[in-house]
Formats: C-alpha cells, structure tokens, sequence
C-alpha cells in the first residue's frame, strides 16, 4: 500500500509545481475563512511563498524533458521559460495588490486564492501537450481572472469589467473549441504531436484545416488583445481593479503567447506560409489600433490598455516572422513587457488613494516636483514601453523587429517602427505633465513595503535586461530549441 | 438513409429551437425551447451510439441546469422581462454578419474533405470505456476540470455573496 502512494507521488512529479499553488490556493481559502478578516495582508506573503516554492520546484525540474500522462502534459525548457514569467507576474501581481486592496476595502482571502488558480491555469497552458489540456488550462485561467475583474462587487464599472470579459471570453471560447474539433476530426487525434505527424502527411490544401487555423488564430488572438478582437480590452482594463488590470496585461496575455507559439510554430508548422501571412496582417492591425486609439485617452488605464494592444501587434511580428528566432524573440519580448508594464501599474497604484481616483492621465501633473522617486520610475516605465535605449523595451523591440527582417518581412518590421515612433507622443505625454506642469494639488502617494519591493523588482529587470540582455536572450533561444 | 433522415429532423430542431430560445420575449418560453434543444442533441448523442453522453446531456442539462434555469426564471419580474427588447438597433446588420460567417464556413466544409472514417475517430463509448480513459489517459486534464469547477464555484459565492464581510 505504502509502495503504491509513493509510486503514485513519483509519477506526479512533473506537475508538482501546479501541485503547489493549488494546494496553496486551497489552503488560502480555508485559512481565510478563520481569520474573519483580519490579517488578510498575511496571506498575500503566504501565497507569495507558495510562489516560491513552485518556482523552485520548476528550476530543480529544469532537467526533466518529456512527455507525461500520455502526453496530455509536457515538460521542455519551453514551458519553464514561460512558467517563470508567470511566477514573475503572480508575485508582482500580489505585491502591488495588498495596499491597493486595502484602500479599494476588497481585501479578501479569495484575492490571492485566485490569483494562484489563475497562475496554475497558465502554467498548464504553457505546458500543454493536448489540445485537450491547452482548453482546460485556459479555462482555469479565465474563469479566475472574470471572477478578479468583477471583484469590487459594489462598482458598477468592475461589475461591467467581469460580465463583459466573461461573455466575450465564453464567445471566443466557443470558437476555440469549434477550432479544435475540426482539427480533432481531421487528424483524428488531439495530441499536438499526433496533429503534427498528420499534417506532415495530410493535404494541406483542405479548406477544413484552413478554417481550424483561422478559427483557433481568432480566440488565441481574442486572449492576447489582437485587433479586431479587442473590443473588450478597454473597458475591461478601466473597469477592473487595477492590481488585477496590471496582473491581467502581463499574465494571460503572455500564456496567450506561449499557446500561440506551442501551436502556430510547432504543431501547425506545415502551415507556416498561411499563419505568416495572416498573423502579420493582424499585426499591422493591431499595431495600428491600438498607437492611434491610445492618443486619444484621458484615464491612464485606458491609455494603458490601448499600448497593451499595441505591444500584443509587436509580439505578433515576431510569431509572424517564425523560426527559431522569432519565436525567441516573442518570448524575450513577453518577459520585458510583463515586467515593465507591471512597474508603470505599479505607479499607477500609488496615486490611488481614499478620495481619489488617481487614474486620469491629468492626476500626474507635477508628480516630478511632488514625488521624486515615483516619477522617475515612472520614467524609466515610460521609457522602456516607448523602446528608448538603455531601457529593456528597446532591446525586446530590437530583436522583434531584427528576427522580422531576418526572415524577409522588412516591411512588416518598418511598420513596426513607424508605429513605435507614434506610440512616443503618447508615453512622454505622460512624462511631460510629470515634469513640466505644477502639481494641481498637495497630494501624498501610497506607500508600502510590499509595493516598494514589487516596484524594485521590475526597475532593477528593466535596466538590467536593457543593459545586459544577453544572459536572458540566450535563454530563450535555448528554450525554443525543443519546441521546433 | 434512415439515420441521415432522422438527423436532418434532430438538427432542423435544435436550430429552430435555438433561435426561438434567444427571441422569445418570455423568458419562461425561451427556457421550454432551450429543454427542447437540449433533448433534441442528445438525439443527436444517441445516433451518434454515444449512449453515455445522451443521458448525460438529459440527466445534467435537461434534468439540473434547466430546473436552476426555471427557479431563476420565476425569480425574476417576468413582465418587465416580456417587454424589455430582445435585440438593440444593429441586429440586422448583426445578422447580416452572422449570415456572412455562416455562409464562409458552410462553404470551406462543403468544400473540405474529412478523410478519417467516423469509426477511427472515436469507437469506444461505452461508459467502461469513457471511465477508463478520463482515469488513465485524460487523468491530469480530469482533474483540472474538477480545479475548474471549484474555481467557478468560489467565484459565484464570492460574488453573490451578500454581507461584504
């Protein structure tokens, strides 16, 4: 008996880390219920540990490659790239959320419960083997995150955040699984491995197998904010908390990435001249949409939501481009944009307090002459989402845009550029008001420790990454050598 | 020949019902056509010798969610429902579009081939069968379904929730 738990225990090891933060998740939830409240702070560190322990566990598993539970899950340095950056994005998500949970008066146990749902769904998707785990993986994901977008139950604009983000998501969901079962029935498999194999056989010029594609680029396209697919990003964006809006552009958006990648690059590589040409396409959309759309904006969140959209058209470019590198490029390109854009919501942060709102673009008139420290970090956000060098944006934009040329698409990566340039009114627009204009009143800004960290975290990546990028680079190269 | 038929009579069906579910303005009515679908597709099930799934569709769906369905339904204040439109101004256009999508995909599928024959697809649905490979085979992928569930309802509890603490 004994001999069988333990032969039970070793085969699950390939999942222990998902393991772990369900376990924590689930843990969170019954601790919460003794506290009645009080305390509740100790629980964010509490799952911050979780966070750890996982992580650690992923990094010891680091040597472990294959296929598992009749391939339905699989371990490769590409997933535990991606499982990384998740714990990246959990961990900030949970720092800059305590105070901020607070002052909103949600702070509740279920919070981070959620969030580690929400990062177990991710990581599943990052190591799905089977169209099947790829499904039940996302769900995970977004069921969580609907329920966190709509968690300030007595604000109407949050309340619309998760009812318009669920029946969306339930749309594209929809389309997904139609996707899926039409590659199902044609390769009468839903191992990506199997699909592989078939396609390297099958008639490629099926139009069944077309629309499959098309209908899975859409609701991956739906998960990563692609144009036309965005529609709900902005209200979403403005209406969520914005802890859970800043956990929400970095982490879904990024296992959007990896499933784009696992699936576009690997399992339908055959098809690579259509997906090219579609995804770029939808790249220059996206890119454009959200530049133009974004300069219009007034309320930070907004404004951010759009430069999320326009970041998702870069990735693109680079998934579009193919290949070993363009696929490291995107992921190189997630890591950057989930730490940077965490930091500038991190900022965000600061400025709400009990009394206000804190999320008009206006609000940061005359930061720099108020709060120094905030409004060069601020800056240095700003910077690197703009891509100026020796921010780490710029390096994630360099090697998109490098691997689009290397490929033959340099119109695509002058594209890219031109709308890089137009998204710079809008980011130094902000840094202007910072540091021309004169305070419009005596504001003080939110502080705590565990915001200080979170924001020292993304600082210290962002110029080191810009600075010294190659370590992380040749990361990703490494990791995307098994998946093609 | 005789089961082509009696599919035509189960999808014409479930496609009728389907749109009268989302245009009756009686949401008591709405939800009888939704019943009427659902049985209709275990129809479907049943030809399709997925015996299991039928009475899964009948017990689950027609059997538990349309009973909440229906608690909710009378819940609700049925005469303001009744004349509440059902569709905003846009809705031909919404057609329109939808009649474009239907038609492109229609037209791919009739044009594509399906070249695996139904009985290499799946050929086991027995419930032994069906037990067997959630357990070994989609054990992870059962049990993130059941991850899911507790997700979902946390959510609903925390959401609905009426005391805020």
């Amino acid at each position: 008996m004994l001999t069988s738990v333990q032969e039970i225990l070793k085969q699950l090891v390939p999942i222990y880390p998902e393991f772990v933060l369900i376990a924590f998740a689930l843990s969170v939830l019954v601790v919460d219920m003794f506290l009645n409240g009080r305390y509740t702070h100790l629980l964010g560190w509490y799952s911050l540990i979780g966070i750890v322990i996982a992580a650690s566990m992923t990094i010891i598993l680091g040597g472990v490659q294959g296929a598992f539970f009749s391939g339905t899950v699989l371990l490769d340095p590409f997933s535990q790239f991606f499982k990384l950056v998740f714990y990246l994005a959990c961990g900030l998500g949970i720092l800059i959320a305590m105070k901020y949970l607070d002052i909103e008066d949600i702070h509740r146990g279920e919070y981070y419960a959620l969030m580690l749902f929400a990062t177990a769904g991710m990581m599943l998707m990052a190591s799905a083997g089977d169209l099947i785990t790829i499904y039940l993986g996302l769900e995970l994901m977004a069921l969580s995150i609907y329920v966190l977008a709509g968690f300030m139950r007595k604000d109407s604009r949050s309340n619309e955040a998760g009812i318009k983000y669920l029946l969306l998501g339930a749309f594209s969901s929809g389309i997904m699984l139609y996707g899926m079962s039409l590659l199902y029935g044609l390769a009468g498999t839903t191992n990506l491995d199997g699909i592989l194999a078939f396609l390297r056989t099958a008639d490629l010029k099926n139009p069944v197998l077309f629309l499959s594609m098309v209908m899975l680029m859409v609701s991956f396209g739906f998960k990563v904010a692609a144009v036309p697919f965005h529609m709900w990003v902005p209200d979403v964006y403005e209406g969520a908390p914005t802890s859970v809006t800043a956990f929400m552009s970095a982490g879904p958006k990024v296992a959007g990435f990896a499933v784009l990648l696992r699936v576009f690059t690997h399992t339908l590589d055959p098809l690579h001249a259509d997906i090219s040409l579609l995804l770029s396409g939808l790249a220059v959309l996206t890119m454009a949409v959200g530049n133009v759309m974004a300069l219009s904006q007034t309320n930070i969140k907004r404004m951010l939501a759009y430069s999320s959209i326009a970041h998702a058209g870069y990735a693109l470019v680079g998934v579009a481009a193919g290949g070993q590198e363009g696929a490291a490029s995107v992921m190189l390109y997630v890591l950057i944009y989930a730490v940077m854009n965490m930091g500038a919501f991190g900022v965000v942060i600061m400025l709400r307090k009990a009394g206000m709102r804190g999320e008009e673009i206006s609000d940061f008139a005359g930061l720099g002459k108020t709060n120094k420290t905030a409004a060069f970090l601020m800056l240095i956000f700003l910077f690197s989402l703009t891509g100026i060098p020796p921010m780490a944006g710029f390096v994630g934009k360099f090697y998109i845009f490098k691997s689009a040329v290397q490929a033959g698409m340099i119109w695509l990566a002058i594209v890219g550029v031109l709308f890089s340039a137009i998204s710079a009114y809008f980011y130094l627009r902000v840094i202007m008001l910072m540091y021309m204009y004169d305070p419009k009143e005596e504001f003080g800004l939110v502080q705590s420790p565990a915001l200080a960290l979170a924001l020292a975290i993304s600082v210290t990546a962002v110029i080191v990454i810009g600075v010294y990028p190659t370590p992380v680079l040749e990361f990703a190269r490494a990791s995307v050598a098994g998946l093609l | 020949m005789i089961n082509q038929i009696v599919f035509l009579y189960f999808a014409a069906v479930i496609v009728l019902s389907a749109v009268l579910t989302i245009t009756r303005r009686n949401p008591v009515h709405s939800v009888l056509f939704m019943l009427l679908l659902f049985f209709h597709i275990a129809g479907v099930f049943v030809l399709l010798n997925a015996e299991f799934l039928a009475a899964v569709q009948l017990i689950v769906y027609a059997g538990a969610i349309l009973i909440l369905y229906l608690f909710v339904v009378m819940l609700l204040n049925v005469d303001r429902e009744s004349k509440s439109d059902r569709a905003n101004r846009f809705w031909p256009w919404i057609v329109a579009f939808g009649l474009v999508i239907f038609a492109e995909i229609g037209l791919l599928v009739a044009r594509g081939s399906f070249p695996l024959e139904g009985g290499q697809i799946m050929n086991k649905t027995g419930i032994k069968e069906l037990g067997i490979d959630l357990y070994t085979k989609y054990l992870v992928p059962f049990e993130i379904a059941s991850v899911i569930l507790l997700v979902g309802l946390v959510g609903a509890v925390m959401l609905a929730k009426k005391k805020n603490d």
